[in-house]
């Protein structure tokens, strides 16, 4: 059986969800609460090394392949650096707040407010999720069969 | 100005030696060189926090670089320690204490940030303007996606690269040519 201990596998897969669900929060309110991207990136990442930890790589890996992670890795990237260029179009200055200056003002202390920061900070969240799981799921590759294996 | 187009120009001889180079051990104290120019760089664009920040990685990457491609680095030291050195390695540390304590006498007190004393300056413009500015009710979010967002695509870039990286030296393709190749 891979993974952990049955008691380990029950509570984690209760948990995974809140702190995949935590980690979304973190995201949308990052404009209105301590947060943003970068952190519930982490958390999303989180929620999948926990996967792994409890239950096996190869189950992290059925739920989300590296294919895919490495495709929202890029996506994530991507749609920052557009909205960036958004600005440079309709705004007329790279990475200016186009959407709050001049379509959606918004109001302040709500959750469609700030322009393009909350759509940065998806973006990012996306970005900052993939890669890590990325990296985690890489390393422990290369540990399981990259260096041990040589030696066989 | 001048100093900037002699540094890019210093920058770019030493990028090209490091690039052309035969001997590893050069082309490691070229890239170093490089470092050493972008910190200037950023010195004389008033950034000191990233001078800092650059210098540091540059001395940190320079040693690993330099441990790994020498192989015998190994040099024991013989011989007793000479008065003499034990002086003035006493002296070098009074006076780094000194001039420490100088320093310390002119930070501000526990609370009062120094930049809220004088006007106009970045963070003052910032608490001050962060809301009406950028509408952001978390004002880290304002800053560093709004009025920092070249900061952020940077970081996120090189984050981006470093995953780049790590996927392509640890991917199982690789780890096969190189047991291929062995």
């Amino acid at each position: 059986m891979k993974g952990m201990s049955i008691i380990v596998k029950t509570i984690s897969s209760w948990v995974k969800i809140l702190i995949f669900l935590f980690g979304i929060y973190i995201i949308i309110f990052g404009h209105l609460t301590p947060g943003g991207g970068f952190a519930g990136g982490v958390i999303l990442a989180c929620s999948y090394v926990l996967l792994m930890l409890a239950f096996g790589r190869e189950f992290a890996e059925e739920n989300l392949s590296l294919p895919i992670a490495s495709k929202l890795d890029c996506l994530g990237a991507l749609t920052f650096a557009l909205i960036a260029i958004l600005g440079l179009v309709w705004g007329g200055c790279f990475f200016v707040n186009f959407l709050y200056q001049k379509y959606l003002p918004g109001e302040p202390f709500r959750l469609i407010s700030a322009g393009t920061i909350p759509l940065s900070n998806i973006a990012i969240g996306i970005k900052v999720g993939a890669s890590l799981f990325l990296i985690v799921v890489l390393l422990s590759s290369f540990r399981s069969n990259g260096l041990a294996g040589k030696k066989e | 100005m001048a100093i900037f187009y002699f540094l890019i120009l210093f920058m770019i001889v030493a990028a090209i030696i490091a690039v052309e180079t035969d001997n590893l051990l050069s082309s490691i104290i070229c890239v170093g060189a490089i470092g050493c120019g972008g910190s200037l760089m950023f010195l004389f664009l008033y950034a000191p926090d990233i001078a800092i920040t650059q210098i540091v990685v540059e001395v940190l990457g320079l040693i690993i670089l330099i441990r790994s491609s020498i192989t015998r680095d190994l040099t024991f030291i013989s011989g007793d320690r000479e008065f003499f050195e034990v002086v003035v390695s006493v002296v070098i540390v009074f006076v780094i204490f000194l001039a420490g304590s100088q320093v310390m006498k002119g930070i501000p007190d526990f609370g009062t940030p120094a930049y809220s004393q004088i006007e106009g300056s970045a963070s003052q413009v910032y608490v001050e303007k962060g809301l009406k500015d950028t509408g952001a009710a978390n004002i880290i979010a304002g800053i560093i996606l709004d009025y920092r967002g070249y900061d952020t695509l940077g970081e996120a870039t090189v984050l981006f690269t470093s995953i780049l990286g790590a996927t392509v030296i640890l991917r199982e393709r690789a780890r096969k040519l190189v047991k291929e190749s062995e």
